[in-house]
């Protein structure tokens, strides 16, 4: 039985469903018997590599695309519930959850929001069993924060389509069964669903990375790949189109970067309890205090953002840039409550026997994709002022 | 087939216990869950139903207070359920702190004799909260059929059962007529988690409450105390010289190696 001790103290559970509970404590005891109590995770973190049958045991538990509803295969979860399931992927490595946001809120929504009847039918239950894996191409090498400006394309070719370009930073790109790619054609910005053995299509490996080692980021080449009219996502139409899938995603991150707070606090909490110096425990002293103080506010502040913000989205009232204040709050407060973490670890706090290092290298991406903190800023800074100041 | 599994909410084994003073553990802060002991034996009764195929089912029985605890008992419940647990039967106690085994057994066995025919009931092996290792022995008496207790292997074929059982050093292998009561062990089956399709799907399944007339209890709990510290630690030597002697006491007294 894992040690782990949630934090719960604005009594928040008080607040959840018998099932959203009973969700969260499921995949809590997965999380703990799949990756932490046989150290998995840190061992495909230490050696870069992905857990090969994550897809399908994330299938099993009912993790991917959880609120879609079940005549697609899906669970039709609340999206507390939802970011529940994030959050305690997270808790276990920023990788897992990754993998869950792209296949769930990046691929599997934009085939239902965008997808015909037949599209959603043939994928969605293989998606959410995990046994179809798609990765979703926006970023590229020139366009990151900016995708409007994309220079991958689509032309017309009899009924079907010719893509070419290139994408960047793509999770789950090597070992993808279809991507999602956004294209631009004479008209607007479309969503394709792409099968990766289609000629002319590749996923090289971004090597070397020192985040989410656990998750396989690559880059798509597409050269002259000729899809069917299948192909298409119908209802996809400007950037708006992705830029919805993005709202779901980040909706995941707000909850997922509470997981990895959780971790290190945990972590952090029993470690200054336990090792003494100048005969004392360090958390006996006040500096070390107040780090612990620091970083249980700023999980109790990001819990309490992320329980509002789930509600108002069952309620439909969930805007993006309340989005954009979760993720852009909790992604900062978790790379603060990181830093302070590996601090109040010392030099353990830098080995991969602990879990904080590995945290902290993780939220450097969690921090950076899906709009980095001054996008969202800059979101905000829109909705308030009515100024968009993205152009300077 | 049908099976039942008897469930009790316990403190979860991580959970700090506080004596408060009075007869009952101070509840303020303690997770309860469904026992380690009890949740094999969910997994077990749901293997053996799902193959024996058609028209077999497995329910669970918990007893519980109404007003405190009967969340408590309904959670447990539905913890069963969320393993695939077809429906429930909840009995009410008001006083459910202060009741003796015999009490609970008793009413056990009227909720499953009031079910009628039956061809397995599970229990733990024990409650990991007050280790009385009483319920399903006493049960099986009510009942009046067989009782296995402390069991790690369980294949039925038919109306009969081969049963393995964890005896001191050695497993024994029975052969027991059904129906029967079986106290689970631990390797009875592996842990299963909940799949979370399973979680929404148990709370349209059925929980029945069987009401029981409780008899006045047998024995009550009077008091409550703190165990006494645990023994200093015990050097029993230095360097090599002293391996022998700790390998004998991890064998014979920790019971720590079997070999
Ligand atoms: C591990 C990982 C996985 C990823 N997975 C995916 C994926 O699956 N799919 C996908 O499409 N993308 C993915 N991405 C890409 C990610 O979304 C982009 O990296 C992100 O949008 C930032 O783009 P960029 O890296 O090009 O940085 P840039 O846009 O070049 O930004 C660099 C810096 O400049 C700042 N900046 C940019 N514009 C402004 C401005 N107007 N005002 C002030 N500051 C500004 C940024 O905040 C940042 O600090 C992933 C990235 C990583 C690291």
């Amino acid at each position: 039985m894992s040690e782990f001790r949630g934090v719960d103290f604005f009594l928040l559970d008080e607040l959840l469903t018998d099932e959203e509970l009973a969700m969260r404590e499921a995949v809590r005891t997965f999380v703990d018997r799949e990756f932490i109590d046989n150290r998995a995770i840190e061992e495909h973190h230490r050696a870069g590599t992905f857990p090969r049958d994550l897809p399908q045991k994330l299938g099993e538990l009912g993790v991917l695309g959880p609120t879609l509803p079940d005549e697609y295969g899906c669970l039709g979860a609340s999206s507390v519930a939802y970011g529940l399931m994030m959050q305690e992927l997270e808790r276990g490595d920023s990788g897992l959850r990754s993998f869950a946001s792209v296949q769930g809120s990046l691929c599997m929504y934009p085939i239902y929001t965008f997808g015909s009847e037949e599209q959603k039918r043939h994928y969605l239950p293989k998606m959410a069993r995990g046994e179809l894996v798609a990765c979703f191409g926006l970023t590229e090498p020139d366009h990151g924060s900016d995708p409007g400006g994309m220079e991958t394309k689509a032309v017309r070719d009899g009924d079907g389509w010719v893509l070419n370009g290139s994408k960047m930073w793509i999770t789950n790109g090597g070992i993808a069964d279809i991507a999602i790619v956004w294209a631009k054609t004479e008209e607007d910005i479309r969503g394709f669903i792409v099968p990766t053995d289609a000629p002319g299509f590749s996923a090289p490996s971004i090597e070397g990375k020192f985040s989410l080692r656990a998750s396989v980021t690559s880059e798509l080449i597409l050269q002259d790949v000729r899809v069917g009219p299948e192909a298409l996502l119908p209802h996809s139409g400007g950037l708006k189109s992705p830029l919805m899938c993005l709202t779901q995603a980040r909706y995941g991150i707000v909850w997922g970067v509470i997981g990895s707070m959780m971790a290190v606090f945990d972590e952090a909490l029993r470690y200054t309890g336990s090792r003494t110096q100048f005969d004392r425990p360090l958390s006996s002293f006040q500096l070390v205090q107040r780090k612990l103080v620091m970083m249980h506010s700023e999980l109790t502040k990001a819990q309490l953002i992320a329980l509002r913000l789930g509600r108002l989205k069952d309620e439909g009232k969930m805007k993006h840039y309340h989005v954009s204040f979760g993720k852009r709050n909790n992604c900062k407060a978790a790379r603060e409550v990181a830093k302070l973490g590996r601090e109040l670890l010392g030099a353990n706090g830098v080995c991969d026997e602990y879990q904080v290092m590995r945290h902290l290298m993780n939220i450097e991406s969690v921090y950076t994709y899906e709009g980095t903190n001054e996008i969202h800023t800059l979101a905000l800074g829109a909705h308030l002022t009515g100024h968009a100041a993205f152009r300077g | 087939m049908k099976i039942f599994v008897c469930v009790k909410p316990v403190p979860d084994t991580a959970a700090k216990i506080k004596v408060g003073g009075g007869a009952s553990i101070d509840p303020a802060g303690v997770k309860f869950v469904l026992g380690p002991y009890d949740s094999r034996a969910a997994s077990k009764a749901i293997a053996l139903r799902d193959a024996a195929g058609d028209g077999s089912e497995v329910v669970a029985v918990a007893a519980g207070n109404p007003n405190k605890g009967e969340s408590e008992a309904r959670k447990r419940i539905k913890d069963v359920l969320a393993l695939g647990a077809d429906r429930g039967i909840l009995i009410p106690d008001e006083s459910y702190e202060n009741r003796d085994p015999l009490a609970v057994a008793k009413a056990l066995a009227a909720a499953i004799k009031n079910e009628g025919e039956f061809d397995l009931v599970f229990t733990g092996r024990q409650a990991v909260d007050d280790q009385a290792f009483s319920v399903g022995p006493m049960l099986a008496t009510l009942l009046g059929v067989p009782c296995v207790t402390d069991v790690v292997g369980l294949e039925v074929d038919g109306k009969t059962a081969t049963v393995k059982r964890a005896a001191e050093g050695r497993v024994e292998v029975l052969s027991v007529n059904l129906p029967c009561v079986i106290t689970a062990q631990r390797d009875l089956a592996e842990e299963q988690y909940p799949k979370l399709k399973e979680i929404l799907k148990a709370n349209k399944k059925k929980i029945d409450t069987f009401s029981f007339e409780w008899p006045a209890p047998a024995y009550r709990v009077t008091e409550l105390s703190p165990p006494p510290e645990p023994a200093a630690g015990k050097i029993v030597g230095e360097g090599p010289d002293a391996v022998p002697e700790l390998v004998r006491l991890l064998r014979e007294e920790a019971k720590a190696l079997s070999f």
